[in-house]
């Protein structure tokens, strides 16, 4: 297993909000995550990337455990996972550009040359080519969104965490996103996507697991957890999201 | 009023007095300038001392809290008589102006803090988040994003902070420290009529803050870009 998350448990002030959460992801897999509104599944992509701290269980890369407590090890866990964030979340003082080159120079210290190449690169590859200079509020919420794709891209990943990353875009933009995502896994990135759009899901990911009050109740492949699904909450969701 | 002001002029404006004012003008830049300078380092400092994505001691930050919330309640004269006496006590005889500046630095450093704290809490949390992530340092976080972000929060009341800290200064009178209000009031009391002497440092105390607030503005101009600007 490339990324194992064994009976994690989590919550905010108290409060828990997953419950003995436990799935896998193999190098180059693509899984989705998907369940109701505050079932949970911003709060797992936030648990792997150290910003809700873990009250319970295990989480591996590469089989090593990682110690969230310590500072290091949350470090080198963030050099390994990227996160797309569900409310993109851009330095709303930066162009597009800077938001996608501020890391790789200011973290990694790579050339600025080089740097700055890539992240020219990574917005062409999202369809941005024409928006270096601009800043967030100069842009949709869709654009938005692909900037953040391509900032996440350009500290060079192991794994890719995106949060709903679609539900901002329009629906010509989406294939778009969704080829990128495409290219991304034929080289072989690994990634763990939470969505509701179903096609997208069906078509990008080898298993899905459905969230429900902080528990993953099902998993399957996808066409199975849509087609059929096993458990009464599972099938309401299914039938809500695709009457929709 | 202008009749007496002309026939009073020559005698006013003499090289002595205009040496014993420019001394005053001295002393109360040498407290405006230096007080504000060290308070806005050190109101940046409390600021970020308090700020929970910065640090994760709790007991550091409650002392940067205490600190502010204490010094910047407290009315100025009380200040500079409570410095004074401390001084005093500890054995120290300190210069007046010295005096006069530390209750400075005391008053800004708090109020200032406040007007970096506010800046700080109106940039939304996500950025913090997002910094994070990308394993960006909390101070590389807070000059980078958030400082940015925070200045047209900051900046408006912390030009009027600087010229309220001006205007303080005129307290330090009260200890004796020949600053521009002490000035008026020795040259009043040696026969010069208030309207002369008054009248006199009413005009530098506007320009110096008329200039500050200048100041204040251009610094906006620079670090505001012009598509954020209010
Ligand atoms: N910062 C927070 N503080 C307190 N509670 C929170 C916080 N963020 C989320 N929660 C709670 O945690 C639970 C799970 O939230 P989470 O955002 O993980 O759900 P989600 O499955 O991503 O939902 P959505 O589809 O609406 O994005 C919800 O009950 C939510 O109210
Ligand atoms: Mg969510």
């Amino acid at each position: 297993m490339f990324l194992s998350i064994d009976g994690l448990s989590a919550g905010y002030g108290g409060t828990r909000v997953l419950e003995d959460v436990s799935f896998s992801l193999e190098r180059g897999e693509i899984v989705s995550l998907i369940g109701p509104s505050g079932s949970g599944k911003s709060t797992v992509l936030r648990c792997l990337v150290g910003l809700v701290p873990p009250e319970a269980g295990r989480i591996a890369l590469d089989g090593s455990a990682v110690d969230y407590t310590s500072r290091a090890a949350v470090r080198g866990v963030r050099d390994r996972l990227a996160i797309v964030f569900q409310q993109y979340n851009l330095f709303q003082n930066m162009t597009a550009l800077d938001n996608v080159a501020i890391a790789p120079l200011k973290v990694k210290g790579w050339p600025k040359a080089e740097v700055m190449a890539d992240a020219k690169r990574l917005l062409d590859t999202v369809g941005l080519g024409d928006k270096h200079g601009a800043y967030p509020d100069q842009l949709s919420g869709g654009q938005q969104q692909r900037v953040a794709i391509a900032r996440a891209l350009a500290l060079k990943p192991d794994v890719l965490l995106l949060d709903e990353i679609t539900s901002a875009l329009d629906p010509e933009l989406v294939t778009e996103v969704l080829d990128t995502i495409r290219g991304l896994a034929a080289n072989g990135m690994t990634m763990l996507v939470v969505s509701h759009e179903m096609a997208f899901v069906r078509e990008v990911s080898s298993r899905v697991l459905f969230m429900d009050r902080g528990r993953v109740i099902e998993t399957g492949p996808p066409a199975e957890l849509f087609d059929a699904p096993r458990t009464e909450r599972a099938r309401d969701f299914v039938t809500k999201i695709l009457r929709h | 009023m202008f009749a007496t002001l002309i026939a009073e002029a020559p005698r006013f404006f003499t090289y002595w007095n205009m040496v014993f004012l420019a001394t005053a003008v001295g002393n109360t830049l040498v407290m405006a300038f230096a007080g504000c300078g060290l308070g806005l380092l050190f109101g940046l400092g409390l600021a970020v001392t308090r700020a929970e994505r910065i640090v994760h001691v709790a007991p550091l930050r409650w002392l940067a809290i205490l600190f502010v919330e204490v010094f910047r309640r407290i009315p100025v004269l009380v200040l500079l008589l409570f410095v004074f006496f401390t001084f005093q006590l500890l054995g120290f005889s300190l210069h007046a102006l010295a005096v006069g500046t530390i209750a400075i630095v005391l008053r800004a450093s708090s109020l200032f803090a406040e007007n970096f704290r506010a800046g700080i809490e109106s940039v939304h949390p996500n950025q913090w988040d997002a910094a994070e992530v990308m394993n960006l340092s909390p101070l590389q976080t807070l000059r980078l994003t958030v400082l940015p972000q925070a200045w047209p929060v900051i900046l408006p009341p912390m030009t009027i902070g600087l010229v309220g800290m001006i205007k303080a200064t005129s307290l330090a009178s009260q200890i004796s420290v020949l600053e521009l209000t002490f000035a008026a009031r020795q040259l009043n009391q040696r026969g010069f009529s208030a309207l002369i002497a008054f009248g006199t440092i009413l005009v530098i105390y506007f320009v110096i803050s008329w200039g500050v607030a200048r100041l204040g503005a251009s610094v906006e101009r620079r670090l505001v870009p012009q598509h954020r600007r209010a």
